[in-house]
């Protein structure tokens, strides 16, 4: 579908959004109850959310801060978290390079993981040629609002929510509903086992490091698994398939 | 931390964030990553999210054993299959939640 004008490509993009917010809401409402039950005030809690904008960083962050993590531990493992947005920006890059700085800063600001899949579907199957970055700023302004909506509610229900509910189990489910679709072929299943055998063994390690060491043998061992399978000539075929797969995000990048 | 020190650490880590965000849809077509940077992103995902996930459903709280008898192992279990078949958060989500609270109820 060709958009003629930008407010057509932006209420598109807000449409494209709205399946998604079934599966950001409850994630929003258990990180405002997290960080309420953590003891941050209300403010601190709206606060952290705007800057980070970030749901998984934000939960390995509360997490940390419940063990009295040292500052720049939390600082570093969030970060590292957030590289896969290294990922999204190089993919956007292209279709962002002839636009100024007050479209591409507040769009880099928003570009979140459900903003990146729809908005990359839309630009390589090159169906939003002219106004590309007002579906994009459509589906990624209406995330950020869902979000900040919903960590805003969980601030408010905190307290209403009895511990024998368990709602904490919900951060490790939705992780989980995040982790599956991204084990894509065989090195990054390894990479997922290691990072988690891992990260289960380096549970108490000091100054809670265990998140980012198993974070770096996970990833080390999918590069030494796909370089394993590039050597070995009889699964040349196999193994090349797998990384076009492994790399479709980047086949897009400068 | 008192308030000032959370507040300049939720600061930091979102300029970095925003940074990484930033990055190359800055400086497109002069920026690249060595290529075995490049790869590792690729596995970033994976090993994060896993790592983030084996832990809170093996020990759900920070005293606790690792033990088979946790029943938070099969709910995790069986909204791993649902997140599979489905490619949902919801379902994934309401299935772990009811399988726990029915092995809770039971035990």
């Amino acid at each position: 579908m060709q958009y003629t004008t930008g407010k057509d490509a932006f209420y598109a993009g807000v449409r494209a959004l709205l399946p998604a917010a079934p599966g950001v809401i409850p994630f929003g409402l258990v990180t405002g109850v997290t960080a309420i039950e953590q003891g941050l005030s209300p403010l601190t809690t709206i606060g952290m959310t705007v800057l980070f904008f970030a749901g998984a960083a934000q939960m390995a962050a509360l997490q940390l801060l419940r063990n009295d993590a040292f500052p720049l531990v939390i600082l570093v493992t969030a970060l590292v978290i957030n590289l896969r947005f290294l990922m999204y920006s190089a993919s956007m890059a292209p279709h962002f390079a002839s636009l100024p700085k007050r479209w591409t800063w507040p769009m880099s600001y928003v570009l979140s993981d459900q903003a990146y899949v729809l908005s990359i579907l839309k630009f390589s199957a090159g169906k939003a040629p002219l106004y590309g970055h007002y579906f994009f700023a459509g589906a990624a302004f209406s995330m950020w609002l869902t979000w900040q909506l919903a960590v805003m509610a969980g601030v408010f229900l905190g307290a209403e929510i009895p511990p024998s509910w368990s709602l904490d189990f919900a951060i490790p489910l939705v992780f989980l509903a995040l982790l599956v679709p991204s084990v894509r072929n065989r090195a990054c299943l390894v990479a997922a086992c290691v990072g988690g055998v891992v990260a289960v063994l380096a549970a108490g390690m000091a100054y809670n490091l265990g998140l980012l060491v198993a974070s770096f043998c996970g990833i080390s061992a999918g590069l030494l698994v796909e370089h394993y399978q590039c050597r070995r000539p009889g699964r040349a075929g196999h193994s090349e398939s797998e990384k076009t797969d492994s790399r479709k995000s980047e086949d897009t990048a400068p | 931390m008192s308030e000032l020190e959370l507040w300049l650490l939720f600061l930091a880590v979102g300029l970095g964030t925003f940074a990484l965000r930033l990055s190359f849809i800055q400086f497109h077509g002069q920026l690249r990553l060595p290529p075995v940077l490049n790869r590792a992103l690729a596995y970033v995902p994976a090993s994060v999210l896993a790592a983030l996930v084996l832990p809170s459903v093996v020990y759900p709280t920070a005293d606790a054993e690792l033990t088979l008898a946790n029943p938070r192992i099969l709910a995790a279990l069986v909204a791993a299959l649902l997140a599979w078949k489905t490619k949902n958060i919801l379902y994934t989500l309401l299935g772990g939640m009811a399988v726990l609270w029915l092995l809770q109820s039971l035990g």
